[in-house]
């Protein structure tokens, strides 16, 4: 099975290092004729452990933002100022327990304190544990697949998209080639087409380093050592809100992923990612 | 391309990890590092604590604000010691607690004792006759939300000098009159901005808000501004606090994240 795979490398190899063959332009369809079965061992462990440190960011995190469902813009938010928007997850959801407030300055910004009187949902204590653990496992494996994969060169070839895919032709396509059915069977691996590479792209190199430095930017012991970060995503409330977008986006992202995953052959996609080939 | 360069083995992975894992998490004896308790979201948050310490400068200064930036400040947690309602009421400090605020806290005295050379107890003149210091801070809660306040106090740093901190101490732990008690290593309670405040917005700390003294830990989450202050009790070793500490309610010890 590794000879095999090694020659399969080989091959790759010779196709994307010749500029004359227009593998990297082709669309869906030929892509999956085209492609050669393959990860590397590397890339395969990573995907899985990042994969499982995504999943359980995801549900920590949302447990930790029904806490608190309301999202701020600025340094500061909380339930006695207004939210840029309100999530109805939860029974925290605009609840009303708040006893009558205490004044410290009037005038056009009123500073006001009051206390809460309502119980309200909260099961950080595991679940904030449990996301930074999770996000212990997702940097440690990146810095791991970003080494490999950029030393070997792997990722700026099959993920970034050369300058002549991304014209509109070419683009529009791609998108027609994914929403005719059936979709072709998939081979599994690269070379990949224009938005498979646009989407992985996102999240590699777009996606997951703003969730951890947008996470970081909460960090009180972070934004001390370095306040840039705070001038950067303009506060912490600001961050936070950064952060959640961020996570709608890779929740999209997943269920496409997931999606093309099952639809272009689910035994053999998962066969490719699990043992290689 | 040739994969076998590449190839990162297994094995020296795993010993990667474990040797990084040995780097962070050694270094000091068990009993001057937070318990685990064989749970593996404790270990994660004490890999957490290593991690900050190693990489993070120490004793960075929060960011302060401008008093235009002071907003609104919700109250939570317990916002009074005397209501026996509360779930952290304590039935013997309760009352007590009651009894000071009744007399303006006039016979209200924080005691400073365990690995000081010269235990002590002050009262609030006594705290606010000692060097001031004013910062409008921000206040981070667990739950997600934040708030910018000015607190008035005096550094925790100035009173624990004041009773002599020992050479070996290593944690500053702090007990409240409701059933609440936290810590903090020596490099935060020595932290410039770590104080203990008896001023907010101007005025003196409002009941809800833990009069008539407490703690403010600008570089840790608000869980750690310990408000109705007691005493505080300086140690050599690690103390989880029992069942009135952080630890063993499921809560981490260290979270400035």
């Amino acid at each position: 099975m590794r000879h095999k795979n090694n020659q399969a490398v080989g091959q790759r190899a010779s196709v994307t290092g010749c500029r004359e063959m227009p593998v990297a332009t082709a669309t869906f369809g030929e892509v999956q004729q085209h492609s050669v079965a393959g990860h590397p061992r590397w890339l395969r462990i990573s995907h899985w452990i990042l994969a499982a440190s995504v999943f359980t960011l995801a549900v920590s995190g949302v447990v930790i933002l029904m806490a608190h469902p309301r999202l701020y813009w600025g340094a500061v938010g909380n339930d006695l100022t207004p939210a840029l928007f309100e999530l109805p997850i939860g029974r925290n959801y605009k609840h009303g327990g708040w006893a009558a407030p205490l004044t410290f300055f009037t005038g056009a910004n009123q500073v006001v304190s009051a206390a809460r009187t309502y119980d309200i949902f909260n099961q950080n204590g595991w679940a904030r544990s449990l996301h930074f653990l999770a996000a212990w496992f997702l940097v440690v494996t990146a810095i791991i697949y970003l080494g490999a994969g950029l030393i070997g060169g792997r990722l700026l070839r099959n993920l970034v998209p050369r300058f002549h895919e991304l014209s509109p032709r070419l683009l529009w396509q791609d998108v027609v080639a994914h929403l005719r059915l059936p979709m072709p069977r998939a081979t599994g691996g690269p070379p990949y087409g224009v938005l498979q590479k646009l989407s992985y792209f996102g999240v590699v190199f777009l996606a997951l380093p703003l969730m951890v430095v947008t996470g970081l930017t909460m960090a009180p012991a972070v934004t001390a050592a370095y306040p840039v970060l705070l001038d950067v995503f303009g506060g912490s409330q600001s961050a936070r809100t950064i952060h959640f977008f961020a996570f709608a986006a890779l929740v999209l992202f997943l269920v496409v992923h997931v999606a093309m995953v099952v639809l272009t052959g689910f035994k053999h996609q998962m066969r490719v990612m699990i043992l290689g080939d | 391309m040739n994969k076998d360069r590449l190839l990162i083995s297994r094995r020296k992975l795993v010993t990667g990890f474990a040797s990084t894992g040995g780097l962070l998490l050694a270094g000091c004896s068990p009993k001057e590092l937070p318990p685990t308790y064989g749970n593996v979201l404790r270990m994660g948050d004490l890999l957490t604590y290593r991690a900050f310490r190693m990489l993070l400068p120490a004793q960075s200064l929060a960011r302060e604000y401008a008093h235009g930036d002071i907003s609104s400040s919700p109250a939570v947690g317990n916002t009074n010691p005397a209501d026996s309602q509360q779930p952290t009421f304590n039935a013997d400090r309760g009352p007590l607690y009651d009894r000071l605020r009744t007399g303006d806290f006039a016979d209200w005295r924080l005691r400073v004792e365990g690995r000081v050379a010269r235990p002590a107890s002050f009262s609030l003149a006594d705290l606010k006759r000692m060097p001031a210091k004013t910062q409008i801070t921000k206040h981070t809660c667990e739950e997600g939300w934040s708030a910018i306040a000015e607190w008035r106090g005096v550094p925790l740093r100035t009173v624990l000098e004041a009773a002599g901190i020992m050479p070996s101490a290593r944690f500053v732990n702090y007990y409240a009159y409701d059933d609440i008690a936290e810590g903090i290593d020596m490099l935060d309670a020595l932290h410039p901005q770590t104080i203990l405040a008896y001023g907010m917005n101007g005025r003196d700390l409002p009941l809800a808000h833990g009069a008539p003294l407490r703690m403010r830990v600008e570089t840790q989450l608000g869980y750690k501004s310990v408000k109705f202050l007691e005493r505080i009790v300086v140690t050599d070793e690690f103390d989880d606090l029992g069942k009135i500490g952080s630890l063993q309610n499921g809560w981490a010890w260290y979270v400035g994240i």
